[in-house]
């Protein structure tokens, strides 16, 4: 069982329920569960979407996109049944707040996708889990089902004359899945490879007709805006970064865990007093801020407030934020060679740029690790990974892309110190300690 | 339409199976959910499943072949009775992931993709599982364990070798 943590500088907002026995409807109801759905009812559309475009919150699964924003986009008139699908196929490496949401407040996730549907005026949500969340599975299946038993989703939802349905779905081991637009092709029961944009799925979407995608997390928020009002929710955080949001992080740290900061707050508080530091009183390397997608920071850049535009100016992204923490041990090709590896396996093969450029990335790079490279294979890798941007149908290519770039830039002298029959130094003083041991 | 007479699944897996494909506006968004639910209950993707579901929603089955390569956890060959997946992506990689991998690797015997000659376990370094806060983590078909060292490794293992595993369907 995932361990919960907490620390005071935690504005606990999604997070409120964890731990509290939520998955009980009955306890839910007792912790303010269903009240936001009833007020968004009376209030009506044009009000939750007002709320929301008021609370600055945006995407938690990555992009960061305004949500309320989002929402305003899909057109009122529609021929076609519109839909509200809620990504839970979290796989970006280093991410793990969805499956604490699932696991503690999964009547948070129902209330947030009726909301958007009554926001949207769909009668029908989705909600996708990666198919490894078996066990999350069945515990938002049962929420759903206690829902039924309540009344709250079905036919006329809160004597409102509103009909809503909920329903869950499991992938079967896909990261490209997680993109939005092959989402809906796995949901549509095909190969999750992604399709082209525009038309955007706020106008054609699952089955052709308008859609609202958004990760779990943001789902799970949606509530609590209701609840406190959007402009209260937008004080937390940072201008145009409303609110809180979770933050894994993992990896070196003495404390690793989900906690949820509010947005802006320093990523160098989050790792040395939030996280309780570097295990082992070692030193700070690097850090990949957002998920393996996020390119690396530098011990000395991470003096900087978590939200997109800070973030963002400081050469990098907030990502899903996954904080993935590396002490001075980590040999850094290694490091990048195991995040190409991943999107070599993950890249669904649909575009070419992203195929063919993960595979020579991870060839490139592992035969670098290996002492097999000479000084221009650096530049190659930097030249291929470059010409892979902006190339694809979806993000994949970029998220394989962005990162190498980035451990190239910030880290040559480490490519430099593999090369020419050398290998990896990391490897040889590990090789070395073992052999004095 | 296979009926309950024909079915090679359960009763209670078509019936699963028959409502499943109620629940969507197009009958083949259940594809997915019924080739795992099929795999967790015949061991794999045999032939025969593949007809079966292929028919059950008005498919080819080089459809059904087709989305069933697409997805890492479907499988057309039967893995052990429990599937180890060792976690290696970078957070459970930067707490011994990799140590972890190798440490089942010498007590099962067996490496990537194979199965014990007892059929018992099978092994599998797989991508992120979304346990990088608790790592380095695993899964035992679908039940995660986390936090994990050599010894704790071992301890799972001998549980699941007495029957003692959790077992979430």
């Amino acid at each position: 069982m995932p361990r919960l943590v907490s620390h005071p500088d935690e504005v606990r907002i999604t997070s409120r329920r964890f731990g509290l026995g939520a998955t009980d409807i009955e306890k839910y109801i007792a912790l303010d569960g269903y009240r936001a759905v009833r007020t968004a009812i009376e209030k009506g559309p044009e009000w939750i979407i007002s709320e929301m475009k008021a609370s600055g919150l945006r995407g938690r699964g990555g992009a960061g996109f305004p949500t309320g924003l989002k929402w305003s986009f899909v057109p009122k008139q529609s021929e076609k049944p519109k839909y509200v699908l809620v990504n839970g196929d979290e796989s970006e490496p280093g991410t793990c707040k969805d499956h604490l949401i699932f696991l503690y407040d999964p009547h948070a996730v129902i209330e947030g996708t009726m909301i958007a549907g009554l926001a949207i005026g769909s009668k029908l949500g989705f909600i996708y889990l990666r198919g490894e969340y078996r066990y999350l599975l069945k515990i938002m299946e049962k929420a759903v089902a206690d829902a039924y038993a309540k009344g709250f989703l079905g036919k006329n939802i809160f004597g409102s004359g509103i009909d809503f349905d909920v329903v869950t779905q499991t992938g079967a081991g896909a990261y490209e899945v997680g993109e939005e637009s092959a989402l809906m092709e796995s949901l549509e029961g095909k190969r999750g490879v992604p399709r082209i944009k525009p038309p955007f799925p706020a106008v054609v979407g699952l089955y052709g007709g308008p859609t609202v995608i958004n990760n779990a997390e943001t789902i799970a928020s949606v509530p609590h805006i209701m609840l406190m009002g959007g402009e209260a929710y937008a004080k937390i955080g940072t201008e145009r970064n409303g609110g809180a949001r979770l933050f894994g992080i993992s990896g070196h740290v003495e404390k690793p865990g989900v906690y949820e900061l509010p947005m802006g707050y320093n990523l160098k508080k989050a790792i040395y007093e939030v996280a309780g530091g570097i295990r082992g009183g070692k030193k700070l390397k690097a850090v990949v801020p957002g998920g393996s997608s996020t390119p690396v920071m530098t011990a000395d850049e991470i003096d900087v407030g978590l939200d997109f535009d800070q973030m963002g100016k400081a050469g990098t992204m907030l990502g899903s934020g996954g904080i993935v923490v590396l002490d001075e041990t980590v040999c850094i090709v290694e490091f990048a060679l195991r995040t190409i590896q991943f999107y070599q396996h993950e890249s669904c093969g649909w575009c070419i740029p992203c195929r063919e450029g993960t595979d020579w990335l991870t060839k490139s790079i592992g035969r670098l690790h290996a002492g097999g490279a000479v000084d221009k294979d650096i530049d190659n890798i930097r030249y291929l990974a470059e010409n892979m941007l902006g190339r694809t149908f979806c993000p994949l290519g970029d998220a394989a892309a962005m990162p190498t770039i980035g451990f190239v830039q910030k880290f040559r002298k480490e490519f430099e110190d593999h090369l020419n029959g050398k290998g990896c130094p990391y490897k040889h003083a590990r090789e070395e300690e073992a052999a004095l041991a | 339409m296979a009926t309950e007479k024909n079915t090679i699944f359960s009763p209670e897996l078509a019936a699963r199976f028959d409502k499943l494909v109620t629940l969507y506006p197009v009958r083949r968004s259940a594809l997915v959910p019924m080739l795992l639910y099929a795999q967790d209950e015949v061991g794999y993707i045999s032939k025969a499943v593949i007809a079966e579901v292929a028919e059950r929603l008005g498919l080819r089955e080089n459809d059904v072949e087709s989305v069933l390569s697409y997805y890492s956890m479907l499988r057309t060959k039967p893995a052990g009775k429990y599937n180890v997946q060792v976690c290696t992506n970078i957070s459970c990689m930067l707490r011994d992931g990799y140590g972890i991998l190798e440490h089942c690797k010498k007590r099962l015997g067996i490496g990537h993709k194979e199965v014990t000659p007892d059929g018992l376990f099978s092994l599998e370094e797989v991508e992120c599982i979304g346990a990088c806060c608790w790592a380095p983590a695993i899964q035992v078909n679908y039940d995660f364990y986390d936090e994990l060292t050599p010894e704790k490794m071992d301890q799972v293992l001998d549980d699941y070798r007495a029957g003692r595993g959790k077992g979430t369907v």
